[in-house]
């Protein structure tokens, strides 16, 4: 218990009678790097906003070091937060904006000075105190931006989509640097993304989240390799999902074919639904696989070739290997017990489902 | 060659057309004789008699302390108004704002009259009361237009980065969100002001027994026309130019501020 700096119970929200958050319960070790991580529109940035104190729950209990602080101002909150667009104060240069919390704090001018610029040392921007946040680039502004809440030593820091609109090669740059400086300050992080590459490079703990709902919670490695649902399955990583039934312990039946996996404790022929990861399928000769497949195209990625194939039933299946084949040749597919992942079915619309409802129900309000 | 010449004859003739009169009226206050039209040379005599003449010091005094507090509450009013707006959802805002400017198109005959029928209706007795009023009213949506686009153009969230690095709401205000709307709020003071200068119609059907400058102007023309008219009238048109040109190098600045 000791060691939860922060706990959400039972943590609902609406807007206009829409449910955004539905019962959130979590919560989050000190010094962890926490990411919630889920399609736009599942309610990351809501969650965020309570733990700030910008908004305030409907219900639920949100407990910091175990007190419920659901009326306390954000002013008098112990966390802080950097947001997606920076928003640097633009009429102060950049030591004001970095110095602003120290200043409401009534610190000494020299020690002010002294910590401002040990934090613009942190952030690698030191020798920028005079020029206006305008004049930088988005890399830098995000920087200041992270160096005005840091100096304030927060207990939290809480960071919604802050890379979100930086290009890849300084994303990558900058997701090495948040992670140094969360280990190197002992500072808890929530970070907020849609990137699921992104969270599992950078956190200790990911917490999958779909229409205001969390999915799973787990380490990055638990999250991949055992995902809880098809939801958590499509959204990390890429997937072939498909649609069986447990035959009983140790296996199921899936496109046709009986497979041994690792999975028990269903129901006996209890629908489920299955995942079997792309690098997880072998190509090998037709007569040793357990399903036959034409190759139907193959793409060079980089790393591996993407190898679209489809089976008898007409099932497509996504490989990725590094051994390349002929597009139209029959081979066959080899599935180890332990690549196939088998869940309990839920009703979770995959991520692009969602977009697509979300889709047809604006042209609907347009229409 | 030609066309450039023709270009040039014409915009002199409308410059011309439309400040002739006032060119005639600024030349003729400092004219020594009495009638217009007979120049018998420069003097500044109707200046002075202008100073000295009571009515129309007293009418200057309701003029000027009519437009500074007017000026004053309608900014701290409207401001709060645009912070209102700004708040709103914009389904919500649009409508609100749409129907606050249309008191700017709306002939000021309407709404004087319109406001002298309320003040009757509401039994309070016009004087310098009801024309102070009537000034705010008609100010208000001046100000909402000059303060409501800085409060659109702050950049996301700096309310909330501010009390969220330790500020109250009263410090993040004073701090983070007046400064980068103050612009705004200057040149809807000063427009409420010039406006205020310079209105007559408004004034005129919303007040009894106290009388602005423009409302002594016209009185006394009736009765004949002063020199000493001449020379008021070119002191007010000179203050609501200067006041209308600083209004325009103000929003010409902040306009190439914010384009670059
Ligand atoms: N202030 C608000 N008023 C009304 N609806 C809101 C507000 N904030 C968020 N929403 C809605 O709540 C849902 C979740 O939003 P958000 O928390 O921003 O999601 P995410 O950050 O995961 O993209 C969205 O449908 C959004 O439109
Ligand atoms: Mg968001």
């Amino acid at each position: 218990m000791a060691d939860r700096i922060i706990e959400l119970k039972n943590i609902r929200k609406s807007f206009d009678g829409e449910t955004v958050l539905d019962g959130i319960d979590l919560y989050i070790r000190r010094r962890e790097f926490l990411t919630l991580l889920g399609p736009s529109g599942c309610g990351k940035t809501t969650m965020l906003r309570i733990i700030a104190g910008f908004e305030t729950a409907d219900s639920g209990d949100l407990l910091f070091e175990g007190q419920r602080i659901n009326d306390v101002p954000p002013y008098k909150r112990r966390v802080n937060t950097v947001f997606q667009r920076y928003s640097l104060f633009p009429h102060m240069n950049v030591f004001d904006n970095v110095a602003f919390g120290l200043n409401i704090k009534k610190m000494g001018k020299a020690e002010i000075a002294r910590r401002v610029a040990a934090m613009l040392e942190m952030v690698g921007l030191a020798g920028y105190e005079k020029r206006q946040p305008e004049s930088l680039s988005g890399g830098q502004q995000q920087r200041v931006a992270i160096a005005r809440a840091l100096v304030n030593e927060p207990e939290v820091l809480l960071l919604d989509e802050p890379l979100a609109a930086l290009d890849l090669k300084m994303r990558k740059e900058m997701q090495l640097e948040l992670k140094r400086m969360q280990q190197q300050l002992g500072i808890t992080f929530i970070f907020v993304t849609h990137d699921q590459e992104e969270a599992l490079t950078m956190s200790d703990t990911i917490v999958v989240m779909s229409r205001g709902q969390i999915q799973q919670i787990g380490t990055p490695v638990d999250i991949y390799n055992e995902p809880a649902n098809a939801f958590v399955a499509d959204f990390i990583g890429e997937s072939n999902l498909l649609e069986g039934v447990m035959e009983k312990d140790y296996l199921c039946r899936f496109a046709g074919y009986s497979f041994p996996c690792l999975d028990k404790g269903f129901m006996k022929n209890e629908e489920v639904e299955i995942v079997v990861r792309p690098e997880d399928v072998d190509i090998v000769a037709p007569e040793k696989g357990m399903i036959v497949c034409t190759v139907r195209s193959i793409v060079f990625m980089g790393v591996h070739y993407e190898i679209m194939l489809e089976g008898a039933d007409g099932m497509l299946w996504k490989v990725h290997t590094t051994d390349p084949v002929e597009p139209g040749a029959v081979v066959g597919l080899y599935l180890d017990p332990d690549a196939i992942h088998v869940m309990k079915s839920s009703d979770e619309p995959l991520a692009s489902e969602q977009e697509e409802m979300a889709a047809l129900e604006e042209e609907e309000d347009e229409g | 060659m030609v066309k450039q010449a023709l270009r040039w004859a014409l915009v002199i003739a409308v410059l011309l057309f439309l400040y002739a009169p006032i060119l005639t009226l600024v030349v003729f206050s400092f004219n020594s004789g009495k009638y217009m039209g007979n120049w018998t040379g420069f003097s500044l005599r109707w200046y002075v008699e202008l100073f000295n003449d009571a009515v129309i010091m007293r009418s200057l005094w309701i003029t000027l302390s009519v437009a500074l507090i007017a000026a004053v509450v309608s900014t701290i009013l409207g401001t709060l108004a645009a912070a209102g707006i700004h708040a709103m959802k914009n389904r919500h805002a649009n409508l609100v704002e749409n129907i606050t400017y249309i008191p700017m198109l709306s002939p000021d005959i309407v709404t004087g009259i319109s406001l002298m029928l309320l003040f009757v209706f509401a039994g309070i007795k016009l004087g310098y009361g009801t024309m102070l009023l009537a000034h705010v009213t008609f100010n208000l949506p001046y100000v909402i237009f000059s303060v409501l686009p800085k409060l659109r153009a702050l950049p996301q969230h700096q309310y909330e980065a501010a009390i969220d690095l330790g500020a109250t709401p009263g410090f993040a205000l004073r701090k983070v969100v007046l400064p980068q709307i103050m612009p705004g709020i200057l040149t809807g003071l000063i427009f409420a002001f010039t406006l205020s200068i310079d209105d007559f119609v408004i004034s005129y059907f919303t007040s009894q027994d106290v009388s602005n400058l423009s409302m002594t102007i016209y009185s006394m023309a009736r009765r004949g026309l002063s020199p000493k008219l001449n020379a008021l009238s070119s002191i007010m048109f000179l203050t609501v130019l200067t006041l209308l040109i600083v209004i325009n190098v103000r929003s010409a600045r902040q306009g190439k501020k914010e384009t670059v």
